[in-house]
């Protein structure tokens, strides 16, 4: 067994596992899959049957078949609704069902017929009704064509990568025979095999010994019948399986395989794309690299202590989602697999040829990047996302897997968390801390120690004897808690939960149909079974009010480890043949635990309030459609520089890959950051979705008043900032919910056409207003910013403005600029043409903003033009939908007269709140009078204002106009 | 009065308005018996009612705020009607015109808060939902229910002083006997400290007495010795000299093959083990040169010429099992013991003597084994009666000596530990010295706290596990004005990637002195509450009645 540090010493702390540096993780060539499918791709071959091509209403289909094989594959091709082709491959006659992805698409994907027209040369070409695609299918070898508007997008085995492993009987291995005192078993390749006596002693010794001296499968093999029958016995040790079909070591582990070899691999060429960006959870850069030269970038969660930055090791969190840019056109590769996932990326350039004229003077050089995607197992299942642009992009993969959860208000102010807050007298201190201060926050957060002996669901009561009184303290201040609670369940029979589980059947077994035991936080534990349903509704009723004890409606919660993380395991997780719900391996579905879990916690919450109230729970693991649960963070950071850099291109990618509700751990979580850093974190953090401050058990306290008045002041400002900023970020999480537009979101998809946005991921746009140019360096006294939008290269030709939001200076599109910056600001700048509601102050919590009036900047375009929504609801409750109480206004800017009007005349809600300030951003001159008129019919009323001359920046002021009326504002 | 009253109404029917959307005639209904009701209790009460002031404006500032004139800001920057103080916009920069209000950025809003303590909060919390002053006038229309809970707490506050009152009453006492008996404690020990030098002084003159006395006996002792000793020494070389000769001339004889009382080359060449090259023959210009280029040697020329070059190497015939001893002994076994250890504790002890670093250098081959048994001729004879009596008399003088020497050291110890004691800072008037040497312990749950003021804080698991030193005395560290408010305690033991522990302790007044609590703020920082009448500071004058205003 692996040597790991103690993980529960004998007083109950807690201790991070050792840190075996990078070798506790495999590299590519460890895998066997990769080195099977990277063998054997391009070398075998498939041709299309073209005639037994298949139309129905909903797909087509037709078989493919091996051309040395001629084991045949079953192609299914769907036109969904909305541009998007899915390319689905399973064999023609599997032996057995080969596992199909369940639960992350949101239901079946509407589709369209498909009308079929031979296409000439060995060819049949699919035309959807709508949309304006084509898919074209060669028969010699199989190749599979998307078109677009006359061109090919994405060509499908073009490089002939399409390798399926078929499922085989397996070898006759196993117990073929026992004796009273005799077990033979055989094995797949009697050539190879040596024969060994073993005492049943030895044996016990090798089993209960380390493993390492037990590096043959047949021990494994033998260990049930080894405890029962108590006898000699006969060993049959197999041949080395170089290939890992039916078994696989990894350093001391031994994986055993079920139903031996079932990897999946097939190629998408992107033609005229060199710049692609998705497929989190990776510590890289936006864009992603090629990967001829080096490792694959691997999609398998896992638990990375202080993971390294620039490493293509898979994180936490998987979304097979890439995406491909190019000036006009944004195309999404979604690989709808859970099992282990390997993407290798290879840049290339092709040669074009044009019909027409001179050949040589018509060729030109056009970029294509090739997609080798790799999976351990289930079946091909992709789909082709049309775009044209990066928001039909979002839209195209929301359909499939949904959209953004709608947040309650609370949880997107800031949250104050550390592992671990020592006791109810901490918590109070801490919040308190916040009100001496006067720093809005909204939840204070507890790690595993607030329980009793990391059991769940507990409390430890020496440390916590009331919760419910200690929540109904914070609640009095419009605050929540939230409490961690993991997949797995620390094996005690005196422990309830453990027990019920065990009971009913919960937990995930191990390959010899035991339940698994393997370490966590509370030493040997149990998995829940979040794969199956009944478990995961087993799971949510725990989170009823009167079965969690101590637990209040001011609760909510936090999913950890749930990759799932196994100190003791492979990689630090769960072994690969450990065995779920309706029989399925772990392989099959490894990447989708944590999502399972998440839905279930979530369900539980809204399932406490009777479908009421909004829940918030947040993960660590996820997956494609992880969205519909909550949030998501990037897991155990380092507090230093380049961690605060990498956070916001991780975030960018979440973002574009449908996790919108994502963010980093403010300051780091492991090591004490300086002050400097601390405080540039918050101001970095303050203007990413999910704002939270949190820090391991060996760093130092670090609320933010423990840094000198300077610091403080400093996060506070940004605090702050982002509570008067929560209108527009609310607004944007609708926008999210409804439209998946994500909050933030990389230069390039507000600027499409300006390639110099293509690589930029030190700065991003919130929402399509504000330039976010955090600072992420020691020592910066200036920023250098690039505006975008020259109005040269985007069409319609407009000159883009941009607003400095402190010093409201105004800059103009495409041109350089050095912005000076000091420890307490942050560059932000407003783009013109683009109005963002904010509240005038902040509260001490997001409750508080309910009262405060609302603050507008309107920034104008070239043309004098701006325009911008705002969306309130009650913050908390399903009402919104339930019963229509959202209001949605649209604010326009146009012929100097701003109208505030309904976006969505279903709202039904009554915000109480007045707009009590409009600041105009780069008006030509000074007016000569401002005029408000509230309602048709009213008498319009002159305002006064102020003019500086220097910006024109015209304000005004005591407006006490209602949100929900109707009203204008004229300009004169 | 009118002006405000009238203010109020206006936006009474303001908010009227804002609160409801529909409805607003029963809005009007409550606001007019409101009104009715306000009006008829300040016609009533207007004598008991001292005066009315804004909303959030304390009683020390209602001069600033007279609704009869304009209201200027008091920072002085602008002034405007006095109908838009309060009026739900800031006008000033200073946020003066809007103290019931959360409209100014910066503002304070007062409350009176009668039963308890009035004070200030930040405007920006009027309204907000959250209930902040105890008499509830901070949420007058935000829709929240506040309770007035002033006299509750004004009452428990109450209780609290008086009980701290107390406390510190009979804490006051006990520090004044404290200091006391510190200044007593204190002229004792300087007393002490006075004996003790002059002690010190009288045992100095007294051991340069003594050393003298044991030099004199040393020098007879030494000379005796050495002679002795030379004597032994001359003795064992005349022997080895002799055995040597015995051996060269068994040699000669062997050597001597054809007994012709010479010994050839040829002869010297059956012996292998002398080849000088070991390279396993022994040619003849090798046994030539041996044979110092002669071509045979008599038993004279062998001794004078040959032997020396031979004898190390030289295998008897007779005893070839034997190998041959090397002349010149290695030390005794006894005196290698203390570099074997230093072997085996090297990595332990790096930093050993450094002679036996030095000596590990020499890498001596393992010849121990060897010369465990030393050859028992070699024991020196006992000394001479007239010698022992010389040795006895130094040995005596010596032991006289060493024994007056440790008592000066003793001596010296308690000066400086005394010297030392003294000088630690225990306070203004030495209240905190009792604590010294004394040590408090704290049992929790898990662990047992102990605290030796001036020394250490230490960690102990209740059941059983070694004790973990969460610092020692480092300074005084309260702020300036209270510095022996806290004392810290500094590197402890080191924590698993962290720190050195550390332990802050907070000292307040209390009779007893005791742990009362501990904590860990912060990952390997300790935090311990520690009472001690040594802080307790003379209660001043409970003034119950310190509402400034009502």
């Amino acid at each position: 067994m692996e040597q790991i540090q103690t993980v529960t010493t004998t007083t109950g702390e807690s201790v991070v596992p050792g840190d075996e540096g990078k070798d506790k993780f495999k590299k590519c060539d460890q895998i066997a899959f990769y080195r099977r499918q990277k063998q054997l791709a391009g070398s075998v071959r498939y041709h299309a049957l073209l005639d037994t091509l298949e139309v129905s209403e909903t797909h087509a289909e037709l078989q493919l078949q091996h051309t040395h094989t001629e084991a045949r594959l079953l192609l299914q091709v769907c036109g969904i609704k909305g541009g998007a082709v899915r390319v689905k491959i399973n064999e023609l006659q599997p032996i057995r069902a080969r596992y199909e992805v369940p639960d992350v698409l949101i239901g079946e994907p509407v589709t369209q017929r498909l009308r079929a027209e031979p296409g000439g040369g060995g060819a049949v070409t699919l035309s959807a009704e709508e949309g304006g695609f084509q898919v074209r299918i060669r028969g010699h070898p199989f190749l599979l064509e998307v078109e677009s508007e006359g061109e090919v997008l994405v060509s499908v085995n073009a490089q002939g990568r399409l390798h399926f492993e078929t499922l085989q009987t397996p070898p006759t291995q196993g117990v073929s025979s026992v004796d009273s005192d005799k077990v033979v078993l055989h094995t797949v390749d009697p050539s190879h095999d040596a024969v060994e006596h073993l005492s049943s002693k030895r044996l016990q010794g090798l089993i209960k010994g380390s493993y390492s001296i037990c590096s043959q499968a047949c021990v494994f093999q033998i260990r049930n019948i080894c405890m029962e029958t108590n006898s000699d016995f006969i060993l049959l040790f197999q041949g080395e399986d170089s290939q890992g079909l039916w078994k696989e070591e990894f350093k001391t582990f031994l994986d055993v395989k079920a139903n031996g070899p079932s990897s999946v691999g097939l190629d998408f060429s992107l033609h005229g794309f060199e710049h692609v960006y998705g497929i989190p959870e990776h510590a890289d850069t936006l864009r992603l690299k090629n990967t001829r030269a080096g490792e694959p970038y691997r999609l398998y969660n896992l638990d990375v202590f202080a993971y390294e930055i620039h490493s293509r090791l898979g994180l936490y969190g998987s979304v097979p989602l890439l995406l491909g840019h190019r000036l006009g056109r944004t195309v999404g590769i979604f690989w709808l697999n859970v099992s282990e996932t390997l993407l290798d990326i290879g840049n290339e350039t092709e040669t074009e040829s044009s019909l027409q004229g001179p050949p040589q003077k018509k060729r030109r050089e056009v970029p294509c990047t090739e997609l080798h995607w790799m999976s351990e197992s289930g079946v091909i299942d992709a789909f082709v996302l049309l775009g044209p642009s990066p928001l039909d992009v979002f839209r195209q993969f929301a359909a499939l897997t949904g959209s953004q959860a709608l947040p309650p208000l609370f949880s997107l102010g800031y949250h104050q968390s550390r592992w671990n807050y020592e006791d109810e007298a901490d918590v109070l201190a801490v919040d308190a801390g916040f009100d001496q201060r006067d720093i809005p926050f909204d939840v204070i957060w507890l790690d595993i120690e607030h329980t009793d002996g990391k059991r769940y669901f507990t409390w430890d009561s020496k440390r916590f004897p009331d919760p419910a009184r200690l929540q109904r303290h914070l609640q009095r201040r419009s605050r929540r808690l939230v409490v961690i609670s993991d997949p797995h369940i620390k094996v005690d029979p005196d422990y309830p939960l453990y027990r019920d589980a065990s009971e009913q059947g919960c937990f995930v077994r191990d390959r010899a149909g035991r339940v698994f035991e393997g370490s966590c936080w509370p030493g040997p534990c149990s998995y829940l079974d979040f794969t199956s349903p009944h478990v995961r509704d087993w799971y949510s009723s725990q989170f009823a009010l009167n079965k969690y004890k101590g637990s209040t409606d001011a609760l909510f919660v936090w999913n950890d480890m749930n990759e799932p993380s196994v100190f003791d395991g492979p990689e630090q997780t769960m072994p690969k043949d450990a065995v779920h719900c309706g029989g399925w391996e772990h392989r099959e579905l490894h990447n989708l635990y944590g999502f399972y879990q998440h839905w279930a916690t979530m369900e539980g919450l809204i399932r406490r309030s009777n479908g009421t109230e909004r829940p918030f729970v947040l993960t660590r693991s996820f997956f494609a459609g992880s969205q519909r649960f909550g949030a998501v963070w990037t897991g155990d950071n380092v507090a230093s520089w380049d961690y605060l850099k990498i956070s916001i291109p991780m975030l960018l990618t979440l973002s574009i890959t449908g996790i919108s509700f994502c963010g980093a751990d403010v300051g780091g979580f492991f090591q004490d950051p300086e002050p400097e850093l601390l405080v540039r974190w918050y101001q970095a953090g303050a203007l990413q979705p999910f704002f939270r401050g949190h820090s391991a058990m060996q760093t130092k306290r670090r609320e933010p008043w423990l840094f000198g008045d300077e610091n403080t002041r400093a996060i506070r400002d940004a605090i702050r900032e982002r509570y008067r900023l929560l209108p527009y970020w609310y607004s944007l999480f609708h926008r999210a919910h409804c439209h998946a537009e994500p909050p933030i979101r990389p230069l390039w998809v507000e600027f499409p056409g300006e390639i110099q946005s293509f690589e930029m991921e030190d700065k991003y746009m919130i929402g399509n207003a504000l330039l976010a140019c955090p600072v992420t360096d020691a020592g910066v006294t200036e920023v250098n910013v690039l505006f975008l939008g020259s109005g040269e290269v985007s069409l319609p030709v407009c000159l883009q403005f941009w607003y400095d939001i402190r010093t409201f200076r105004r800059f103009e599109g495409g041109t350089n600029t050095s912005v000076p910056v000091t420890l307490d600001s942050v560059p932000l700048f407003q783009r013109g043409g683009t109005i963002v509601p904010r509240k005038t102050k902040a509260g001490r919590s997001t409750a508080c903003l309910s009262s405060i009036p609302f603050d507008l900047t309107v920034a104008l375009d070239s043309e004098g033009c701006a325009e911008g929504e705002l969306y309130v609801d009650d913050g908390h409750s399903f009402n919104y939908r339930t019963k229509q109480e959202f209001t949605l206004r649209r604010f326009t800017f146009r012929n100097k007269t701003l109208s505030c009007s309904c976006a969505d005349e279903k709202g039904q809600f009554q915000c109480v709140c007045s707009v009590e300030r409009v600041v105009f951003l780069g008006l030509e001159a000074k007016p000569s009078a401002v005029i408000v008129q509230q309602g048709s019919g009213v008498r319009e009323k002159k305002k006064p204002f102020r003019f500086e001359e220097e910006t024109s920046m015209l304000t005004v002021e005591n407006l006490k106009l209602k949100t929900v009326h109707s009203w204008e504002l004229k300009i004169k | 009065m009118s002006g405000i009253w009238q203010h109020w109404l206006r936006k009474l029917a303001v908010f009227g308005r804002s609160s409801t959307e529909k409805g607003s005639d029963k809005t009007w209904k409550m606001a007019s018996v409101y009104l009715a009701l306000s009006l008829f209790l300040s016609c009533s009460l207007a004598v008991a009612v001292e005066i009315q002031r804004p909303r959030g404006v304390s009683l020390s500032n209602r001069h600033f705020y007279d609704q009869s004139k304009p209201f200027t800001c008091l920072d002085g920057s602008r002034t405007i009607p006095f109908d838009r103080v309060n009026d739900d916009y800031c006008d000033c920069k200073d946020s003066s015109d809007e103290p019931g209000t959360s409209a100014c950025p910066r503002g304070n809003f007062h409350c009176t808060n009668a039963g308890h303590r009035p004070q200030y909060i930040p405007s920006s919390r009027v309204n907000d939902g959250i209930c902040d002053c105890c008499d509830a006038t901070d949420e007058y229309n935000s829709g929240s229910v506040c309770e007035n809970t002033c006299r509750e707490l004004g009452r428990k506050e109450k209780e609290i002083l008086q009980q701290r009152a107390a406390v510190a009453q009979q804490g006051f006492l006990v520090k004044q006997q404290l200091i006391d008996e510190a200044k007593k404690g204190q002229e004792e020990k300087s007393r002490k400290l006075a004996e003790l030098q002059e002690s010190k002084d009288g045992k100095e003159d007294e051991l340069e007495a003594l050393r003298t006395v044991k030099e004199a006996a040393e020098a007879p002792e030494k000379e005796a010795k050495d002679q002795h000793h030379k004597a032994w020494e001359e003795q064992k070389a005349a022997l080895r000299l002799e055995k040597d000769k015995a051996r060269m001339a068994l040699a000669f004889l062997e050597l001597d093959d054809n007994a012709d009382g010479l010994v050839s080359v040829e002869e010297l060449q059956t012996h292998l083990e002398l080849d000088p090259d070991s390279d396993g023959t022994l040619t003849e210009p090798e046994a030539q040169t041996m044979l110092g280029e002669a071509p045979q040697v008599d038993q004279t020329a062998f001794q004078d010429i040959v032997w020396a070059s031979i004898k190390d190497k030289y295998q008897s015939e007779t005893e070839p099992e034997t190998p041959s001893q090397p002349e010149t002994p290695q030390d005794p076994p006894s005196e290698r013991l203390p570099e074997e250890e230093g072997e085996e504790d090297e990595e332990e002890e790096d930093e050993e003597d450094e002679d036996i670093d030095a000596e590990e250098d020499g890498k001596i081959p393992p010849v121990v084994s060897q010369t465990e048994k030393p050859e028992k001729e070699e024991e020196m004879p006992p000394y001479e009666a007239e010698t022992q009596a010389l040795i006895d008399a130094a040995q005596k003088s010596r032991d006289t000596f060493d024994e007056a020497e440790k008592a000066l050291r003793d001596l010296e110890e308690q000066i400086r530990s005394l010297e030392k004691e003294i000088s630690f800072d225990f306070g203004p008037s030495a209240e905190f010295s009792y604590l010294y040497s004394q040590c408090y312990e704290l049992t929790t749950g898990e662990y047992v706290y102990r605290l030796c003021p001036f020394s250490r804080v230490t960690q102990k698991q209740k059941f059983g596990g070694s004790e973990t030193n969460l610092g020692t005395w480092g300074s005084w560290a309260g702020p300036e004005d209270d510095k022996y408010s806290v004392m810290k305690y500094e590197q402890g033991t080191g924590c698993w990637q962290g720190p050195n522990r550390s332990t802050t302790v907070k000292l307040t007044c209390g009779t007893e002195t005791a742990v009362v609590s501990t904590s860990e703020p912060s990952r390997c920082e300790y935090q311990v509450e520690f009472t001690t009448p040594a802080v307790c500071q003379e209660p001043k004058e409970l003034d119950p009645a310190s509402h400034d205003e009502l």
